[in-house]
């Protein structure tokens, strides 16, 4: 393309010349760089971890009626409806609700604030709602502010047994859960036969190019773990090193169409891919549409998690968060809620509301499981930080080619 | 490196001497709006991206990056990021190729035989713009789908094999950067085509070429122009893109621009971030500045 081809016209006068343009670009990138060699702000970022006791604002929820939550898109009943369960939360309280869906995606979010919350400065929201490996690394940096047991009586009594004593934290210190949800296996029973456990998903030569995995490291590792013989509640260096291996071998020959956050369910809607490693709630909610799509809990084992509401740093209104949380944990408050967004409903009693609401969602095992199932429900070790940075480096590197 | 899009208005004949020093003046106010907003967006976020790509690695958000002068970051990035560095520069060549082919002969037949459908075939090439880049891309994925229209008649022909597809293909990938930048390279062709003197085309023809040497003798080189700045709006932003290799390609089909997002957004490791991105910047443009000085178009930069 870039053949030489003769030029009729002359140089053209003074003005603007490539070679003058080139000469004060270069002085402008030589001078960029001497006055940033003389250590000059954004050289070097200080460590992002506060103190919530430091950083901690007066509540005003007693004179200012207010809570600002920040959640997921298509987490919450419709809440325009005057029997919807936040305009009850509203007439009951009297607190006048600010609600917007402005979290996609757990990461996206942390980098959004990270700027505000590891420089101690507000971020305007009194709940925001995060997975638990992302919940577990913000209260780790010292960013969620300790919640009073008083204030939310029912989250303590309430609070489905699997849910307890997390590793994170075990006592409900600093969180509520939202939602849970499992994340497992699901499949279009009208294209291929029943794929069982992850290993199948990853080996199964009609499935290959045909099937996605998750982009979150935790879900997707956990059952790389579970495939290579390992426990994600407690596996070693080298453990990890086979896993990734097996999951870099599987990506390199082609069986892996992509790695997706949520949208992998218009892919599986639309038949683009057949298998994939997916959220239960978002199953449930295809297959009004499409009964064939199935979600399988993989032989491998379950994993379970959940979304949990926590007050940042700086939040000023506390105490309305925490009258917010309570609420949603009445089982009548819970089962309603749960009967739209269709993930599993963290709240103990709910389960005999539903009855009330939409028996047939009653004896959904994926929204109402027993406790039972949910026994040998494996959760991912907390990592430090080093090996948070380490894994979630080796991960992307398989996932981004 | 939008210093070639925004090409700085020619300073016109010398100006009569009286009023010259008042519009010199008039000239650098006018640059003022210009020169700050540069600034905000460009200079100082350029800075921090060069101060992030020396950052020790070892650092976290956790504990805080420090400035170390790593200049190893850029040696570790290209050694663990070379295959997709080389194949978003192959993709992009490639795209910006079939671009310059098909954009060619459709901004010669609008220039020239589109008569009084002129400025309506010029419409329809910015059409696209009204809807946004991303929702033009998801219907790639919808035309070219597994179980789509485009896929089952390539089988039932067998021009495909039974389980064959287009998605997550690198023709996929490269279809869909040809599809979303060739607006970039039909506007400047129309734009330099346009301009082409009918009479010396005929020339040639009174002097015996025949039509393809008549192209490739006065055509082609005078819209030469066109051609650089076409190829060069195109290339630019298709090396760096990740929305198609995200959206219908696999982990295969890769580019540098996921590479950087994930870096950046998931594995927030920002010093191989930000010297990865630095590779791709300076890696533009030396090729920029190669491939202008070899197409010998001194007015375009």
């Amino acid at each position: 393309m870039a053949e030489e081809h003769p030029r009729a016209t002359g140089r053209r006068g003074p003005g603007l010349t490539r070679r003058g343009l080139l000469k004060t670009g270069g002085g402008v990138a030589f001078a960029g760089l001497s006055i940033a060699a003389l250590k000059l702000p954004m050289f070097s970022v200080d460590g992002a971890k506060q103190d919530p006791a430091k950083c901690r604002a007066t509540d005003v929820s007693a004179t200012s009626q207010e809570l600002i939550v920040s959640n997921w898109p298509a987490y919450i009943d419709p809440r325009k409806k005057a029997t919807s369960t936040v305009s009850v939360f509203q007439d009951r309280t009297g607190i006048s609700v600010q609600y917007t869906d402005d979290i996609n995606d757990n990461a996206e979010f942390f980098a959004k604030i990270k700027n505000q919350m590891g420089s101690c400065q507000p971020i305007d929201r009194d709940i925001i709602i995060m997975t638990d490996w992302m919940a577990a690394r913000m209260v780790g940096l010292g960013w969620i502010q300790p919640l009073d047991p008083s204030g939310i009586p029912n989250v303590h009594k309430n609070l489905i047994q699997p849910l307890r004593n997390r590793q994170w934290d075990p006592d409900l210190d600093y969180h509520a859960p939202w939602q849970a949800g499992l994340t497992g296996i699901a499949y279009n029973a009208a294209k291929v036969p029943e794929v069982r456990s992850f290993e199948e998903l990853i080996t199964r030569s009609d499935l290959k190019g045909r099937m996605t995995l998750l982009s979150e490291m935790r879900d997707t590792m956990a059952f790389m773990l579970r495939v290579v013989g390992a426990n994600p509640d407690k596996f070693t260096e080298a453990e990890w090193g086979q896993a990734i291996d097996r999951l870099s071998e599987v990506v390199a020959s082609g069986q892996v169409r992509s790695f997706t956050g949520n949208e992998y369910i218009q892919d599986l809607a639309a038949g683009n891919i057949v298998a994939c490693e997916a959220w239960s709630g978002d199953v449930i909610q295809a297959q009004f549409d499409n009964p064939d799509i199935k979600f399988v809990t993989p032989e491998e084992g379950l994993s379970l998690w959940a979304d949990n509401m926590m007050v940042p740093n700086l939040a000023v209104h506390q105490a309305n968060a925490e009258e917010w949380m309570n609420y949603y944990y009445e089982p009548e408050v819970a089962a309603k809620l749960v009967a739209w967004v269709n993930y599993i409903c963290p709240v103990e009693g709910a389960r005999e509301e539903m009855e009330k609401i939409d028996p047939s969602l009653v004896d959904n095992k994926l929204i109402f499981p027993d406790n039972n199932d949910l026994k040998d429900s494996f959760d991912f070790m907390p990592l430090s930080d080093q090996q948070s940075q380490q894994y979630e480096g080796e991960f992307n590197d398989v996932i981004a080619g | 490196m939008a210093s070639t899009a925004g090409v700085a208005p020619e300073v016109g004949a010398p100006p009569p001497e009286e009023s010259g020093r008042r519009r010199g003046r008039t000239g650098y106010l006018l640059l003022i709006p210009g020169v700050v907003w540069l600034a905000l967006f460009f200079v100082i976020p350029f800075y921090s991206l060069v101060a992030t790509s020396l950052y020790d690695p070892n650092g976290s958000v956790f504990r805080g990056y420090e400035m170390t002068w790593e200049f190893s970051n850029y040696w570790h990035a290209l050694q663990d990021y070379w295959e997709p560095l080389l194949r978003s520069l192959w993709y992009a060549a490639l795209a910006t190729l079939i671009c310059l082919v098909l954009g060619y002969v459709l901004a010669y037949a609008i220039a020239f035989k589109a008569g009084r459908w002129k400025n309506l075939m010029l419409v329809l090439v910015i059409a696209p713009f009204f809807t946004s880049f991303l929702v033009r891309t998801l219907s790639w994925k919808l035309i070219l789908a597994d179980d789509g229209l485009v896929v089952n008649t390539l089988q039932a022909l067998h021009l495909m094999g039974a389980d064959g597809r287009l998605l997550a293909t690198p023709f996929a990938v490269i279809a869909g950067l040809v599809y979303n930048f060739l607006p970039f390279m039909v506007l400047p062709l129309f734009a330099s085509i346009d301009k082409i003197d009918h009479r010396l085309i005929e020339a040639s023809s009174d002097l015996y070429a025949n039509p393809f040497v008549g192209f490739w003798k006065v055509t082609w080189p005078l819209s030469l122009p066109g051609v650089v700045s076409g190829t060069l709006l195109t290339f630019i932003p298709a090396a760096g893109d990740y929305i198609n290799a995200q959206l219908l390609g696999s982990p295969n089909q890769r580019m540098v621009g996921n590479v950087i997002q994930n870096l950046f957004t998931q594995a927030n490791d920002y010093p191989a971030a930000g010297a990865l991105s630095m590779i791709l910047m300076i890696l533009i443009v030396v090729m920029v500045l190669v491939y202008v000085r070899k197409a010998g178009t001194e007015e375009l930069l």
